[in-house]
C-alpha cells in the first residue's frame, strides 16, 4: 500500500449498495479478476455508464452497509482492476470488507459520509483529495472535509503485505 | 463477566479465552465452497505453490450453484472443481446433490460448537445447529484451505427473544422477515444474531434453519441458536462424531437485547429491491404476480414442500402463473416423492427443477422477463437477483406462495389454516 496523498473524482452511491448491483450474477462465471471491471454496477439506476467513463484513481464513496448480500469478490476485484484506488464508505458489510482486506484494497469508513451523500454534500464528479495514511477526505470541489477511520493493526499488517496470499507467504517464509 | 455462546466457541478454537472485539486467528472445523466462489478460491490456493490443502476431512466443495450446467464456460469450472478435489482427496456433492447448505446440515457435516466458514453469505445456516459458521470470500478460503486458521474480530452478540406463538398460517419466514424489517438490512453488521424464547424453542429444525438461514441479510456476522432437545433429536441420526452443545452464561454481555412478543404477527412479504422492504401481508394483497418459485436454502426443506401440498392439494395453479418447486437436496427430492408431495404439487401445475440453486441467483432456469413480478421463498430480492433487473421479486413464506399461485396473486394463506394449530 502506498503512502501518499491521492486524488480523483467521486462516484457517489447510497446505502446498502448490494453486490448484486456492483457485480451481477449473470458474470459469475467470469474468473479472470482482469475482465470484471466492465460488469461493474450494469444493474444500478444511474450508474449503467460507470464502467464505461470510470478513470484510473477515481473514487468510489458510498453510504452504509456497501457491499451487502453475497460473498462474492468479483465485487471488489471489479473495482480494483478498474484502477479505482479505495472505496470510501460510512460503512461495509463484513464479507466485502474482509474480501477487500484480504487482497490488499484499501477501504475507508468514513463518518456522516451516508447523510452528506444525502444531504448533497459530496456528488458525483466533486475532485477528492484522500489522505489514507491520516484517514482524511477533502472535497475541493466544495470544501468539506471528512475522516476516516484507521483499520486494526492485522488488517493493516495483511494490507500492507498486499493481501491476504503474500502474507501468509511471508509468514511462511520466516518461520 | 459472563461470556456468549460465540466468545466460547471462539475461545474454544483459538486456544485462549477470547472476549468481543479481540481479533483472533481461529481454527476451523469445516471449509466448504461452491461452483460459483470456488474456482476463483482454487486459483487463488495455486499461487501459495504448496500441494495439499491442511486437511482434506474438513473441506467439502459442492456443484449448486449453475447445476446442471446451464453453458460449456461453467462446464469448465465445474471440471476445474472435480480435477481440484479429486487431486486433494476432498468430498464432493455432485450435481444434483442439493444445496450445499441443505447438503451441510443434512449430511451432519456441521456440529454444536463447531466454526464452520464457506464461500457463500448464507454459510450462517448452520448457527441453528448451535455453531459459529459465516461467510468468507475467496481469497480467505484459499488461506484457508492453506492453514486450516481463518483471521477474524469476535463479534458482540445482539439477542431476540421472541414471546408468544405463530399464528396457524405464520410461519419461520414471516418472523424472520419482520426481524429483517424491523432491524434493517445494516441492522447487525458485524454483530452475531441470537434467536431465543419460546417461539424459537416451539420450532422443528427446518424453521430455526430459515430463520438463520438469513441473518445475512440484516449484515449479522451469524446467526445461531442454543441447542435443545429438538437440535439434540435431529442430530442423533446424522452427526459425524461427538460435540458439546455451548450455552450463554447467566451473566453474558449482549450488544442489546430486544424481547418481541410476536402472537399476533401477520405473514409477511418484502417488496422490491431489498430484504428489509417488508409489510404485512394485508398490505401488498392483490398483487399480481406470474411466477412462484418454492425452493432454495431459506425454504426448500421438506416441511416447506410439505406446506405446500397442503395448500395445493386437489387445486391448480392459476394458468397465469408458472410455479417452480426445487427441492433442497436429492435426499428431500426422494423423500418427497414417497410422500407423494411431489405428485400433488405436479398435478397442481408445478413445474419441478433438480435440487440445486439456479432460479435464485438467476444463474439459469425460471428467469422472470421484463416487467414481471415474482413470489419466492428465497432470501433475496435485490434488483436483478433472479436474472433480470427489470423484474420485480417478492419474498414471502412458502405457505403465502403456494397460496398465491392459486390465485395468480398475492393472498393471504391464513384461509388455508383456519380451526387448524400451526
Amino acid at each position: 500500500m502506498e503512502n501518499k496523498v491521492l486524488r480523483g473524482r467521486a462516484w457517489v452511491f447510497g446505502d446498502d449498495i448490494d453486490t448484486d448491483l456492483i457485480y451481477h450474477n449473470k458474470y459469475l462465471a467470469e474468473t479472470d479478476p482482469k475482465k470484471m471491471p466492465q460488469y461493474s454496477f450494469e444493474y444500478l439506476p444511474g450508474k449503467e455508464n460507470f464502467a464505461k467513463e470510470v478513470k484510473e484513481g477515481d473514487f468510489v464513496v458510498a453510504g452504509t452497509n456497501f457491499g451487502c448480500g453475497s460473498s462474492r469478490e468479483h465485487a471488489v476485484y471489479c473495482l480494483k482492476y478498474a484502477g479505482v484506488p479505495v472505496i470510501l464508505a460510512e460503512s461495509f458489510s463484513r464479507i466485502y470488507y474482509r474480501n477487500a482486506i484480504n487482497n490488499g484494497y484499501p477501504v475507508l469508513f468514513v463518518k456522516g459520509l451516508s447523510q452528506a451523500i444525502k444531504d448533497g454534500k459530496i456528488k458525483d464528479g466533486d475532485e477528492l483529495e484522500v489522505d489514507l495514511e491520516k484517514g482524511e477526505i477533502k472535497d475541493l470541489t466544495n470544501g468539506n472535509t471528512f475522516h476516516g477511520d484507521a483499520v486494526a493493526d492485522l488488517e493493516m499488517d495483511i494490507m500492507k503485505a498486499g493481501g491476504l496470499i503474500e502474507y501468509l507467504k511471508e509468514k511462511a517464509a520466516n518461520k | 463477566m459472563g461470556r456468549t455462546v460465540i466468545e466460547k466457541i471462539i475461545s474454544k478454537h483459538c486456544g485462549r479465552d477470547v472476549t468481543a472485539g479481540d481479533f483472533v486467528v481461529a481454527e476451523v472445523d469445516l471449509a466448504m465452497s461452491h461452483d460459483s466462489t470456488g474456482p476463483i478460491a482454487v486459483e487463488a490456493f495455486r499461487k501459495y505453490g504448496r500441494g495439499r490443502v491442511w486437511d482434506p476431512s474438513k473441506v467439502l466443495f459442492v456443484l449448486d450453484h449453475a447445476t446442471p450446467s446451464p453453458n460449456e464456460r461453467v462446464s469448465c469450472l465445474h471440471s476445474l472443481l472435480r480435477e481440484f478435489v479429486s487431486e486433494q482427496a476432498i468430498r464432493l456433492y455432485e450435481v444434483g446433490d442439493g444445496v450445499c447448505h441443505q447438503l451441510v446440515v443434512e449430511k451432519g457435516h456441521v456440529r454444536p460448537g463447531d466454526f464452520a466458514v464457506g464461500t457463500d453469505s448464507h454459510t450462517c445456516t448452520y448457527g441453528a445447529l448451535n455453531a459459529l459458521s459465516f461467510g468468507i470470500g475467496s481469497t480467505d478460503m484459499s488461506g484457508v484451505l492453506l492453514t486450516g486458521k481463518l483471521w477474524l474480530k469476535v463479534p458482540e452478540v445482539l439477542k431476540i427473544i421472541y414471546s408468544g406463538r405463530l399464528a396457524p398460517g405464520v410461519f419461520a419466514k414471516d418472523l424472520m422477515l419482520y426481524t429483517i424489517g424491523k432491524i434493517g438490512a445494516a441492522g447487525a453488521d458485524y454483530l452475531a444474531l441470537e434467536f431465543a424464547g419460546e417461539v424459537i424453542r416451539n420450532m422443528e429444525m427446518s424453521d430455526r434453519l430459515t430463520m438463520c438461514n438469513m441473518s445475512i441479510e440484516c449484515g449479522a456476522k451469524a446467526g445461531f441458536m442454543e441447542a435443545d432437545e429438538v437440535t439434540l433429536s435431529w442430530l442423533e441420526e446424522r452427526a459425524q462424531g461427538p460435540f458439546e452443545p455451548v450455552f450463554d452464561d447467566p451473566d453474558a454481555a449482549f450488544s442489546d437485547l430486544y424481547e418481541w412478543d410476536v402472537s399476533g404477527l401477520d405473514p409477511q412479504v418484502a417488496r422490491p429491491h431489498s430484504v428489509d422492504n417488508v409489510v404485512s401481508v394485508g398490505e401488498v394483497l392483490g398483487t399480481k404476480i406470474q411466477q412462484v418459485f418454492i425452493g432454495t436454502c431459506t425454504n426448500g426443506r421438506l416441511d416447506d414442500l410439505r406446506v405446500a401440498a397442503r395448500i395445493l392439494e386437489g387445486r391448480k395453479v392459476s394458468k397465469d402463473v408458472r410455479l417452480l418447486v426445487c427441492p433442497a437436496s436429492r435426499g428431500i427430492m426422494l423423500e418427497s416423492m414417497k410422500e407423494g408431495i411431489l405428485p400433488t404439487l405436479v398435478e397442481a401445475g408445478a413445474t419441478v427443477i433438480p435440487p440445486g440453486c439456479g432460479p435464485c441467483p438467476g444463474t439459469h432456469q425460471g428467469i422472470p422477463s421484463d416487467g414481471e413480478r415474482v413470489l419466492s421463498t428465497a432470501n433475496r430480492n435485490f434488483k436483478g437477483r433472479m436474472g433480470n433487473n427489470r423484474a420485480e421479486i417478492f419474498l414471502a413464506s412458502p405457505a403465502t406462495c403456494a397460496a398465491s399461485a392459486l390465485e395468480g396473486r398475492i393472498v393471504d394463506p391464513r384461509e388455508f389454516f383456519e380451526g387448524k394449530g400451526a
